[in-house]
């Protein structure tokens, strides 16, 4: 396994936010979890980052434990992340904002390569490189916060609710991107509420349901799984 | 009232206005990154000034020299504060933070009565009554140094912020905590590395003070005040800001002294902190909330 999580718990003051999550993700995969609203599961990237510490339980990372060790340890350590929301740096430029994910010094030394490999992958960037990062459309901040995730040189992404606010066709076009990126050997955690989504492109599904794992499987059994159709696909 | 004397005493306020915007970009990006108000940066900067008088009685240096100095030793200061006092209030409500540093200052205050004594101290440099001439305009040797140094070290200032890969990365934590954390930057660090670059700014706003006014223990206070009252003139958090601000309460000052009464300065700085706050709130560079 790359990434290990035993019994993870999390709790913001009273409220248990997540309640002993155990899961896997093997290395090149693609591992989505899927839920509601309220469910957990940007507590569960946040504590996997190392921005949120837990109450117990253990997270291991190609068997070391990087439990509770601050953000830009577990960065350098090649687990990024495509934050809800983005997160991008608006009053910076697009250029700027590429070059703060490659502060890590893991991707110090590969900026330079990496960012003319993201200009090319995504060509809006270039055309706006000079641009305060706010100013972008929504698509194209999502381009730009993909893009800062992979100065990183990640080896791990952790997407949290990349289609959030965007058009179906900009939702493919991420899609299509995060398919890309797992065929170019990257190992993908795929946080969506577009189910049938996330579940369609996932070697292997979790539903998280009020801070706990209520069902694990394929992505194509839990499509076809009756509970999930009912809840989360409205068939 | 001729215009040659007005001239004069704007071009001095215009001076003293950029120490003053010196002193005040250190508060301006202490609050404009960590969030928290140095309610302690008069007191600091009176540190300094002690520290200039003390190498200029002793060893004959010109506080000009002493700049370099005091800002690395304040750097160190302002970086270990940061890590061992502030940073455990961070999250905390703004009046536990309000008091913890309220409380610097009081050490501060106290520290140099125990040390010093109550007694005003300056430095009289071999320039200190020397002056140049251009044209009807009359400028003090020490008010063109000083104004000189300070546009130096906010320039040095900007273009850390606007060039270096560390100062991109502080402002990319000013910009959004969170995408900072995302990215992998030690915020923790980045605040440490902000919080002793402010202490830098009014350690060397410190050195060039002492050319213009004398030094006591309690001189501190106010001017906390008068840095707070620039930064909000200027816009909160724009470091632009605080030096258009410093330029404007100089400038305000040296003319209220001039048309009413010296003693009067701090009145008309203080009426003009009421006009900006009632009809542009955010401060003159500042951006709207």
């Amino acid at each position: 396994m790359m990434l290990e999580i035993a019994g993870l718990d999390l709790a913001y003051g009273d409220a248990q936010a997540l309640d002993q999550v155990s899961l896997g993700v093997p290395e090149r995969s693609i591992v989505a979890i899927v839920g509601a609203n309220g469910a957990g599961k940007t507590s569960l990237i946040r504590t996997i980052a190392g921005i949120h510490k837990p109450r117990a339980g253990t997270i291991s990372f190609r068997g070391q434990d990087i439990t509770g060790l601050p953000c830009h340890r577990v960065c350098d350590l090649g687990i990024g992340q495509v934050a809800e929301g983005r997160q991008i740096f608006p009053t910076m430029s697009v250029q700027e904002n590429l070059e703060m994910g490659a502060m890590l010094p893991r991707a110090r030394a590969q900026a330079k390569a990496a960012m003319a490999q993201i200009f090319a992958m995504f060509p809006r960037l270039a055309e706006r490189r000079v641009q305060a990062a706010g100013t972008l459309s929504g698509g194209e901040q999502q381009m730009l916060a993909i893009g800062r995730c992979l100065m990183g040189q990640p080896e791990l992404i952790m997407f949290d609710e990349p289609s959030l606010g965007l058009s179906p066709a900009l939702v493919q076009e991420v899609f299509n991107a995060i398919r890309k990126l797992h065929d170019s050997g990257l190992t993908i955690i795929l946080v969506e509420q577009n189910v049938a989504l996330s579940l369609a492109i996932a070697d292997k599904g979790y539903v998280l349901e009020n801070g706990r794992i209520v069902m694990s499987g394929s992505g194509r059994e839990l499509l076809g799984d009756d509970r999930v159709r009912q809840a989360y696909l409205g068939l | 009232m001729t215009w040659s004397l007005v001239l004069n005493v704007a071009v001095g306020g215009i001076l003293t206005g950029l120490v003053y915007g010196l002193m005040a970009l250190g508060l301006s990006v202490i609050f404009g990154v960590v969030k928290v108000v140095n309610f302690a940066h008069g007191e600091m900067m009176s540190i300094a000034m002690y520290l200039a008088v003390l190498a200029f009685a002793t060893l004959h240096l010109d506080p000009l020299l002493m700049i370099v100095p005091v800002a690395a030793v304040f750097f160190a200061f302002g970086y270990l504060l940061q890590i061992g006092l502030i940073n455990p209030f961070i999250n905390r409500p703004e009046h536990s933070q309000f008091m913890l540093l309220i409380a610097v200052a009081l050490i501060i205050v106290n520290g140099l009565l125990m040390i010093f004594g109550p007694d005003a101290r300056d430095a009289m440099v071999g320039y200190a009554y020397d002056s140049l001439q251009f044209g009807p305009l009359l400028v003090d040797k020490v008010r063109l140094y000083g104004a000189a140094a300070a546009l130096l070290g906010s320039a040095a200032l900007f273009a850390f912020f606007r060039f270096a890969p560390t100062g991109k990365a502080i402002r990319a934590c000013a910009d959004n905590y969170l995408g900072a954390q995302v990215v992998g930057l030690n915020v923790k660090q980045l605040y440490a590395l902000t919080f002793g670059l402010g202490t830098a700014c009014v350690g060397a706003a410190g050195c060039i003070m002492v050319l213009l006014v004398d030094v006591t223990p309690t001189v501190g206070t106010a001017y906390t005040l008068l840095a707070f009252v620039i930064v909000i003139v200027g816009g909160l958090g724009s470091m632009a800001g605080a030096l258009i601000g410093g330029v404007l309460i100089g400038l305000s000052e040296a003319l209220a002294g001039l048309v009413m009464d010296p003693s009067a300065k701090s009145m008309v700085s203080f009426a003009l902190l009421v006009v900006v706050l009632l009809f542009r709130p955010q401060g003159l560079a500042g951006r709207r909330a």
